[in-house]
């Protein structure tokens, strides 16, 4: 049983840090704000429910447990309003994508 | 494993550190120095120094970012142009590297047993703080009772720093400068968020929980990490939250300037005036065992009042600059 649940808890820790691999590369490579804020978001929503699940599995039923899935459901609330507030604060100060149309307002938007 | 981990973390915050002054972007270095917070509370962690890894993380990488932004609104995000020897600073700078490096030699190794640290006081204060106070965090033992003079200390100095920084900042209604604030300012200033109903809607949800947990971080410093400190941290960025969704005017109606300003030097009164009043009780100034007829509760008594005094004055000090920056920026 306890070996059952290690490997649980070992393919969604892996599986976890896969993703937060990705939004790491990704927020490196994709071209503007908005797409780079894609790519990270992935490290707040896959990347951070995938971890702490996967260490609650190793925590078993205990109080660690419970803090943890509090942990979990205030990273939920504010992981996805802080990507919004920053999109909208990108977007009022006038960051535009990089497209061939904008290619000129690179510059003054970096 | 441990030290592996704690490596990793020091060679990012010497990463971090050197992006800071890389940085010409002022903005970008407050995010990192922010993170630079974030990391040392981790490694604080790793060395099982919980009390001290909250601290870090909530007054470090929490409030004191935002009254850097609040600062950056007044100033703007881009860094003057360096000028000076440049070349004597680089001396200066390897030279003083050097001599903080030859002193590390001299320190006892990490974790060593017969290391000063480990032989002086500590032992005694892990022995005989379930006898004379009776409370199972023993640094808030050592903050509150055995080194209260050190604590007293740091409260009357947040209490300077504020009142320092209102000295510099405040400026009277209608009577404020003519400095143009940033663009940042200028959104703020217009929207203050109101038009984002996303942030919002989940700020307001937040903001109970936040100011909810700051107060359990008060009143349960002496069971686990937290006290005073951390506390105002907390329930201060809880308002500037509230502050931030639902405009300065609000938050200054709940919590107008005058109780600030009490809130400032009533904490420093409250935790001076258990010490005087242990005077009056035949001790000596701050010694809480007098206060009451049982010594131990008297202590504990002592030290959740005092931790209440500085919870008081370090949240007081937080809003009054916070304020102090955001009527400066709209002025």
């Amino acid at each position: 049983m306890d070996q059952i649940l290690d490997i649980l808890s070992w393919i969604l820790l892996s599986a976890g840090g896969l993703f937060v691999l990705v939004g790491g590369i990704g927020a490196i490579r994709m071209p503007d704000l908005y797409t780079r804020m894609h790519v990270a978001s992935v490290t707040d929503s896959a990347g951070a429910i995938l971890v702490l699940t996967g260490i609650m599995v190793q925590a078993g039923l205990t109080l660690a447990t419970v803090k943890l899935a509090a942990i979990l459901l205030f990273l939920l609330f504010t992981g996805p309003t802080a990507s919004n507030a920053l999109a909208s604060a990108a977007l009022l100060s006038g960051v535009r994508t990089q497209d061939k149309d904008h290619k000129a307002e690179e510059d003054h938007s970096s | 494993m441990i030290t592996l981990f704690s490596l990793f973390l020091l060679v990012l915050l010497v990463i971090t550190a050197v992006a800071v002054v890389q940085t010409r972007n002022l903005f970008a270095a407050v995010m990192l120095l922010s993170i630079f917070s974030l990391l040392l509370a981790a490694n604080f962690l790793l060395l099982d120094a919980a009390d001290v890894a909250l601290t870090e993380a909530a007054i470090g990488a929490g409030i004191s970012t935002v009254l850097f932004l609040g600062a950056l609104s007044l100033t703007g995000e881009r860094e003057a142009p360096r000028k000076g020897p440049r070349l004597l600073y680089l001396v200066a700078v390897i030279a003083a590297t050097a001599v903080v490096i030859y002193a590390t030699f001299d320190k006892p190794a990490f974790g060593d047993p017969q290391a000063p640290v480990q032989t002086h006081v500590a032992p005694w204060y892990l022995e005989k703080t379930p006898e004379y106070i009776d409370i199972p965090n023993v640094v808030t033992a050592i903050l509150g009772a055995y080194r209260g003079y050190d604590t007293l200390g740091e409260v009357f100095v947040v209490f300077t720093a504020g009142i320092g920084v209102l000295f510099l900042l405040a400026s009277g209604p209608g009577s404020g400068s003519k400095r143009r604030g940033s663009r940042l300012t200028e959104v703020g200033q217009v929207t203050g968020l109101r038009h984002y109903l996303v942030p919002r809607v989940v700020g307001r949800l937040l903001v109970p929980f936040i100011i909810l947990f700051g107060l359990y971080v008060q009143f349960h410093g002496e069971y686990g990490p937290g006290g005073g400190f951390q506390a105002g941290a907390f329930v201060a960025a809880g308002i500037v939250l509230y502050s931030l969704l639902e405009g300065e005017k609000k938050a200054l109606d709940i919590i107008p300037r005058k109780v600030l300003m009490g809130m400032v030097c009533g904490g420093a009164l409250l935790y001076s005036a258990v010490g005087v009043l242990g005077m009056l009780m035949g001790g000596n100034f701050l010694d809480y065992s007098v206060l009451l007829d049982n010594p131990v509760a008297a202590q504990q008594v002592g030290i959740i009042l005092i931790e209440l005094g500085v919870g008081l004055t370090v949240t007081g000090v937080l809003l009054s600059i916070y304020h102090a920056f955001a009527a400066r920026g709209r002025a």
